[in-house]
């Protein structure tokens, strides 16, 4: 098992025969993804990698009875582009757009009320089950199926997590990239809840970031609900207040979200807080191996 | 995106916000004319920075003659203000905003942001204005008032008559609270604006409503579709290099160390910071090269670092997954025969063309020190910078 898609998952691309979209499509193909068609409106009949281009999401999903959407649309048009793919029911909504105003993503939040779909991102590297599915812009080489779940909300560290944990031999069951914006779709909670469902997962490694309060929020749920050990990193601990890093999500405002305070919550709750990302794949082995010296 | 409080009232002024009688002024003449156009005997003349605190930091002048106006116009404009949230290097004032003076009975504090909790438009209302509404918030919860706006919804009256009543309101001033509460979730809307700042907002002695100072902060992401609100950028508020960063498309921040960073990702472009403090070193920025990295990025990228004359050692640390180690190193190599850097670099490559990327940095002869992961990469950089 694994979490959110698997080998069977049908994939189809929004934004379709864009170049960030095209090049990224294709390297899911290799990687040996279901990618069964896209969606470019106006291109719709025409044939791109080998697939076939529709106007619609409706449309695609009608033709090709895909249950995953992955979106390159550019910010502008990438919310309208998020609650499509709800309304044509589809269940997985990846988005990897960056860049999307926060207040349009606030009204598609909304609207994803009257919808049962999974929204991963916006502003994410995306999510991978190792040798079955995936669906985003990460390097598939580095991964290695496996035992780790990994939740994260920054792209990068996601891949030292990725690299450290195929180092040590443990691999992955499932890689989730959340996203670093302030308005997301599914956050830690939603993410963590799974893994500990799934009989893959032995272990989880949480990335996460100054700013908000989804860490502390984890942190109550993993100390109430998560049987399994939890290895967590927090970037941005000695970033200065108030200063924007790039992530609009990475803002420390009013005493809260700061990362001692995340780092404290987490280790109360048991996770096994590293204070260099490059320990994230020797302590997870560590958990999972007492006994291995 | 900050704006000033004079962009901030105008915007007020079209959104039906009733503000003080003003004008900004960029010369003693302007600021004469403007006071001469505005009745009274008294003026306020304020500094236009992009910052809070101003009035403490002499940013403020209440002048009792069109002389005095002058007088302070021309002791501000050109000067440099330093504010409890400016920094130690202060901001430069190219402008004045010249008002009115009110005869205020109390100050109360309004604004209005996109909260990512609740994932809703948040108001916060507090009958304890004009102070500083962080300390109020930690010490008086109870002070502070707060209604969550749904996106599909908008805002509701009696949202606005819960925080009209709790903020002590006579029932006759709800009606001038419901005009400004709309006005801002109007202009939040339509600007794509992510926080808007009344403290103090003003009940003057015939019991109006008045804001007295404004903050407006713009979501960057929504710009393109606000060209009127691009236009009232100023750079000159902004740390120069942070606007060059963003003429590359980087993302940048200007910090106070010495050990130069260039990364890829803003999570791993924090953590590097971390780990470079954690083994006792001070980094000189944040620099995030973003994914599409181009080796001409990574040239622009250090000639941005070493703009800054504080920085004594440089720090690469890149993983590769769309982008190719290969291409990084080609950057690097070729950004340090131009510039002709003579302080010391390492680099950590790590993913797709690792490999390649670090036998071309061999290759070059220059005097570049590897590392193999990000640890082992912070503690050369430390090493190197003393």
């Amino acid at each position: 098992m694994s979490i959110l898609i698997n080998k069977s998952t049908k994939l189809i691309c929004q934004g379709f025969t864009g170049k960030q979209a095209t090049f990224h499509s294709k390297q899911c193909i290799d990687y040996g993804t279901k990618l069964v068609g896209g969606v470019t409106p106006g291109r719709g009949g025409e044939t791109h990698l080998d697939r076939p281009v529709f106007d619609t999401v409706k449309k695609a999903v009608q033709e090709t009875s895909a249950t995953a959407s992955m979106i390159y649309v550019p910010p502008p048009f990438a919310a309208d582009a998020i609650i499509e793919a709800a309304d044509a029911g589809i269940q997985i909504i990846v988005c990897i757009t960056e860049g999307i105003p926060v207040l349009q993503m606030l009204r598609a939040k909304a609207a994803l009320r009257y919808h049962d779909a999974m929204l991963i991102g916006p502003n994410c590297p995306g999510v991978i089950t190792p040798g079955e599915c995936k669906i985003g812009i990460m390097p598939g080489f580095i991964h290695m199926q496996g035992s780790v779940g990994i939740v994260s909300r920054s792209g990068t560290l996601t891949y030292e997590a990725v690299h450290q944990t195929t180092k040590v031999g443990l691999g992955q069951s499932t890689c989730v990239g959340i996203g670093g914006d302030p308005i997301k779709g599914m956050d830690f909670v939603d993410v963590l809840k799974m893994f500990e469902a799934d009989t893959q997962t032995k272990g989880i490694i949480m990335v996460g970031e100054i700013g908000g309060d989804a860490e502390e929020a984890a942190a109550d749920f993993i100390r109430s609900s998560i049987s399994k050990p939890v290895v967590g990193y927090i970037a941005g601990l000695t970033a200065p207040p108030g200063k924007r890093m790039g992530h609009a999500g990475a803002i420390v405002t009013g005493g809260k979200g700061t990362g001692s305070g995340k780092v404290s919550s987490l280790q109360q709750a048991g996770v096994e807080v590293v204070s260099s990302p490059s320990d994230m794949g020797s302590a997870i082995f560590k958990l999972l191996n007492p006994l291995d010296k | 995106m900050n704006l000033h409080e004079y962009q901030s009232k105008e915007l007020f002024s079209e959104y039906g916000i009733p503000t003080p009688k003003g004008k900004v002024a960029f010369s003693c003449a302007e600021a004469a004319q403007i006071a001469k156009s505005i009745s009274g005997d008294k003026w306020v003349v304020k500094a236009q920075v992009h910052s809070g605190g101003r009035g403490k930091a002499g940013g403020v002048v209440v002048a009792p003659s069109i002389a005095e106006v002058e007088k302070a116009t021309n002791h501000l404009i050109g000067s440099t203000l330093v504010t409890i949230q400016s920094g130690p290097q202060g901001l430069p004032v190219e402008s004045v905003l010249i008002e009115e003076t009110l005869e205020q009975a109390t100050e109360l504090y309004l604004s209005a942001l996109v909260d990512r909790t609740s994932e809703r438009v948040l108001f916060i209302a507090s009958e304890a204005g004009g102070m500083d509404i962080e300390e109020i918030a930690i010490h008086s919860p109870d002070k502070i008032l707060s209604c969550k706006v749904d996106p599909i919804l908008g805002l509701q009256p009696f949202q606005i008559r819960d925080i009209g009543f709790g903020l002590g309101l006579h029932s006759s001033q709800i009606s001038s609270l419901t005009k400004i509460m709309s006005g801002m979730y109007l202009l939040l809307i339509d600007k794509d604006l992510t926080q808007i700042e009344i403290n103090p907002l003003v009940v003057n002695k015939r019991g109006e409503l008045i804001a007295l100072d404004g903050k407006i902060n713009v979501d960057d992401n929504a710009l393109f579709a606000h060209p009127e609100i691009q236009a009232k950028r100023d750079v000159g508020q902004e740390d120069s290099a942070e606007t060059a960063a963003r003429e590359y498309d980087l993302s940048y921040v200007t910090l106070d160390g010495n050990i130069g960073c260039m990364v890829n990702g803003a999570g791993l472009a924090m953590a590097t910071l971390d780990v470079i403090k954690l083994y006792g070193g001070k980094p000189a920025n944040f620099l995030d090269v973003g994914g599409g990295t181009t080796a001409e990025k990574v040239a622009q990228a250090f000639k941005l670092i070493l703009s800054d004359h504080k920085v004594t050692a440089l720090l690469v640390n890149i993983f590769g997954g769309i982008v190719r180690c290969d291409l990084i190193a080609e950057g690097i190599i070729s950004a340090v025969k131009e510039v002709g850097i003579s302080i010391p670099v390492v680099v950590r490559l790590e993913g797709t063309n690792s490999a390649e990327g670090l036998s071309l940095i061999q290759a070059s002869g220059l005097a570049i020190i590897s590392a193999s992961d990000l640890d082992d990469a912070a503690r050369k950089a430390v090493e190197a910078a003393k």
